[in-house]
Order: C-alpha cells, then structure tokens, then sequence
C-alpha cells in the first residue's frame, strides 16, 4: 500500500504555546486511522495541519508525493482530494443542499451541471438525504448536516478524508446516522483520519488508533494492542476516564 | 399663529429655491455614496489582503477619517487641494471629494465588519473544497456578509444627505445653502429653519423607508 500522507517531525505554536511538539506519521492508502486522546491535546492542529488549514511552524508534509510546504504548490489543488469533515458541520447556510455539494466540483473541476447534480443525487441517495436536495440547509437536523458534509466533501472525490470529531456536537439520537454513514466510506476502502471520542467506534473502524497528549503521540497500535493492552501510563489514565 | 403664516409666506414666495436646493442635496449624496462605496469597498478589499503594509495604511486613514470631524476635512480639502494640485480647484469638486473620502471610510468599515462577521468556519470549509480565492469570498464569504452590510450601507446614505449640509459653509449648492439664499434675502430666518427642518425630515424619513424596502427585496433574494 502507498503512502498518502506522510507527515514529517510537525511542530506547531500559537504565540508562546506550543501544540505540536515534533508529529511524525505515515497514512496509507486505504487505512482507518483513529485519533484520540484528551481534549487540548493538540488532536484537531494536527488534523488541520494535514491540509494547512494551520500553517505548520516547521517540519513537511507529504501529500501523494508531493510536499505541501513549498511556496509554489498549488495548495487548492491539492485540498481538492483531501476531504475534511468539521464538528460543526459548515455546510454553507445561503445555499441548498444540491448547491452545498455542486459548487465546487463545478467550479474547481469544470464538471458539467448535469455530471455534477447526477453524481450529488448518488451521493444523496447512499446517504439517505435525496429527499432533502431543494432545501435549505436552516431546515435540517444537525444529523442531517453532518451527512451534507461529508456528500460536499465527498463530491470533490477526495484520496482520503479527514474527521475532526464528526459526532461530537450531535445529539445523541443523531450519533448513530453519521457512525453509519462514515462506516460506510470506510468498507469502500477510502482512507480515513478521524479523531473521536467515540472508543467503541474507533475500536470498530479503525486499523490503527493514535493517542495524542501534549503535543505529540504518546502511543500507537491496532485498537486491540490500544484498548485492551494499553503500555504507556498516559494512555492507561486516559482510557481510564473515558471507559 | 403668525408664524405658521409668515412660514407660508416664505414657503410661496421661494419654494423655487428650496427645490434646487433639494435636488443639489440628493444629486450630491447620490454621487458621494456612490463612489464612497466604490472607493470603500476598494479600501476594505486592500484592508483584509494580505499586503500587510498597505493595509495598515488603510486602516490608519480610516481611522483618521473617522476620528477627525467632517467638517475640517471639508476646510482643509477647500484649502489644501488646489496648493496640493497646484492650480485652481472648483470648491465643489474639493467639497465632494471631501465628502466621498470621509463616505468611504465608514463604507471601508461597514464592509470589514460585515466581511469578518461571517462565521471563519465557512472560509475554512472552502478552503478545505480546495475552492481558490476569489469563489471563496464572491460565493461564499460576501453572499453571507451581504446580510450584514445591507442595512448598515442603507444607514450610511441617509447619514450622507444630513452631512452634505455642511457643504452649504462654503456656499456650495445644497438645502442648506438654500436657508442662507433665503435668509439673506428675506431676513426670515426662523421660518426658513422650519421649511427646511421639515424638507430634511421628509427626505430621511421616506429615504430610510424605500432603503428598508430595498433591503427586504435583496435579501429574500440571497
Ligand atoms: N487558533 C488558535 N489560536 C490560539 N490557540 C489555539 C488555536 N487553536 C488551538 N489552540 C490551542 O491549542 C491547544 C490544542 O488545541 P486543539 O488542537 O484544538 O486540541 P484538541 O483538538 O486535542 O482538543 C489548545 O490549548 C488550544 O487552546
Ligand atoms: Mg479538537
């Protein structure tokens, strides 16, 4: 399997706090990575940094085989095949739902209205949403949102797709709609980086769980070697809370 | 009683000259709020860019327009310009640039803070689309700031056919011009106060209507 990410001694500060302290980590294709770890642990920097949303301070980033830190890289281009999901959805409230997903593939891809609205109504369709595609996004649970999310993101045919707590601004009747639908992506193979707090979730999909505390992952494993078998301290306490 | 029908009097005998008046004024905050916007959006566009240095100039000479009074702009344009230009200057083109530079400060601002009130999570849900520049904010960032932008812009045009009033210090064509031509002829200054309190009041008043009016109408359609 290919490297699609490869993130290289990352290190990240806002003013006189330092969030990431030296990150270094290598995403394949097809892989379910999981993210978790305490709250201000740095988890989201280092999940925006992948597609610069956050300018790194130093080290590379290495999307397909390219570095996303030189000055000439074309970075739209490139954000173009890395989707990303936020906990609060962002879908654009002055557009309809057909008008959130079609925008850019029209713009950026040059696709043809037709191509665009026929591959949203697919889309819509797997995500049990076609029913919804004339209306506003005003009009819809946050459930239903976050599924319009991950349509938009997924319109643009990323490599890979990032989760930045999907779940977590749900109610939790919601929950379940989103996990589905992201479980979904996962079985078709697409490469998946999530942070969550969902442990029973991450345990499910994942082929690799990340535990993230001050700046730097602490510990790395499959989910059994994480959950069951937890060695570093930090990760025990951590775990301790959550389960 | 008397001087409801001395006002009158004034009325018939020089409304000709409250007209002119009239439309001097509106024809002037037409022109300044037209190109205060123009000139304002240009400043905001150079105030939110990147180009560090020049939009600090800008926000400095907003500042500065907004934190000095109208009216020493208007004296110091009326004066300093034709030295600057080094040749004679119409004082109504000095007053009127006067007054589209002062518009286009508040303009600069309505639109910084109508731009920078967008939720940041919309930029960043483009940026991550991979959606360049300039969709992001024509699609997605001034759709959404036009909510906020609408009303305060609407605000700034009735503020303008007050502030034209104070062109009428250096004798240039306006409604209160109009009281000193009568003023001067009539020596009725009283009553030329009312007329005029009361031609301005009708002006903003119906202006701020047809303004909310216009508003309605351009966001059922964003
Ligand atoms: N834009 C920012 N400016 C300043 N501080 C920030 C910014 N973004 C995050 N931080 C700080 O960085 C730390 C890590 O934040 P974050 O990456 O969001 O953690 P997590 O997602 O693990 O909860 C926190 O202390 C947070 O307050
Ligand atoms: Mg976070």
């Amino acid at each position: 399997m290919s490297n699609i990410i490869e993130i290289k001694n990352l290190r990240k500060g806002f003013g006189d706090l330092k969030v990431l302290k030296g990150v270094s980590e290598t995403i394949k294709e097809g892989e379910v990575v999981s993210i978790i770890g305490p709250s201000g642990s740095g988890k989201s920097t280092f999940l925006r940094c992948l597609n610069l949303l956050e300018k790194p301070d130093s080290g590379d980033i290495i999307f397909d085989g390219k570095s996303l830190i030189e000055d000439k890289v074309n970075l739209s281009l490139h954000r173009q095949k890395i989707g990303m999901v936020f906990q609060h959805f962002n879908v654009f409230p002055h557009l309809s739902v057909l008008d959130n997903i079609i925008l850019t593939p029209m713009l950026e891809k040059k696709l043809s209205k037709e191509e665009a609205v026929n591959q949203a109504k697919e889309l819509l369709e797997q995500v049990g949403l076609l029913d919804k595609i004339d209306v506003f996004p005003r009009k819809l649970s946050g459930g239903q949102k976050q599924r319009l999310a991950i349509v938009r993101a997924l319109a643009m045919d990323p490599m890979v797709m990032l989760f930045d707590e999907p779940t977590s601004a749900l109610d939790p009747e919601m929950v379940k709609e989103v996990l589905e639908v992201i479980v979904g992506l996962a079985k078709k193979g697409m490469t998946i980086v999530i942070v969550t707090h969902e442990m029973g979730f991450a345990k499910e999909i994942s082929n690799r769980v990340l535990f993230m505390d001050d700046g730097q992952i602490v510990e790395q494993g499959s989910p059994q070697d994480i959950f069951d078998n937890p060695q570093n301290p930090r990760t025990k306490e951590f775990l301790e809370k959550v389960l | 009683m008397t001087l409801l029908i001395s006002t009158l009097g004034v009325f018939t005998k020089y409304w000709p000259v409250f007209l002119q008046g009239l439309l001097a004024t509106l024809l002037t905050s037409f022109v300044v709020v037209l190109f205060g916007t123009l000139l304002g959006i240009l400043l905001s566009t150079i105030r939110l860019s990147k180009y560090k240095l020049f939009a600090g100039l800008v926000e400095t000479l907003v500042s500065f327009l907004r934190g000095t009074p109208l009216l020493l702009q208007l004296y110091f344009f009326y004066f300093a310009l034709p030295q600057i230009v080094g040749m004679d200057i119409p004082k109504e083109v000095s007053i009127i640039m006067a007054l589209i530079l002062n518009s286009s400060a508040y303009v600069c601002e309505i639109f910084r803070a109508g731009i920078q009130a967008v939720d940041p999570g919309q930029r960043e849900a483009a940026e991550s689309l991979g959606m360049r520049e300039k969709y992001i904010m024509l699609r997605i960032i001034i759709p959404q700031a036009i909510k906020n932008i609408l009303p305060a812009l609407g605000n700034e045009f009735v503020t303008m056919i007050k502030e034209t009033s104070l062109a009428s210090t250096f004798y240039v064509a306006d409604l209160m011009t109009s009281y000193r031509i009568v003023m001067n002829a009539s020596y009725k200054a009283v009553e030329s106060l009312i007329i005029l309190a009361l031609v301005y009041f009708a002006l903003t008043y119906t202006s701020s209507r047809l303004v909310g009016v216009l508003e309605r109408k351009l966001m059922a359609s964003v």
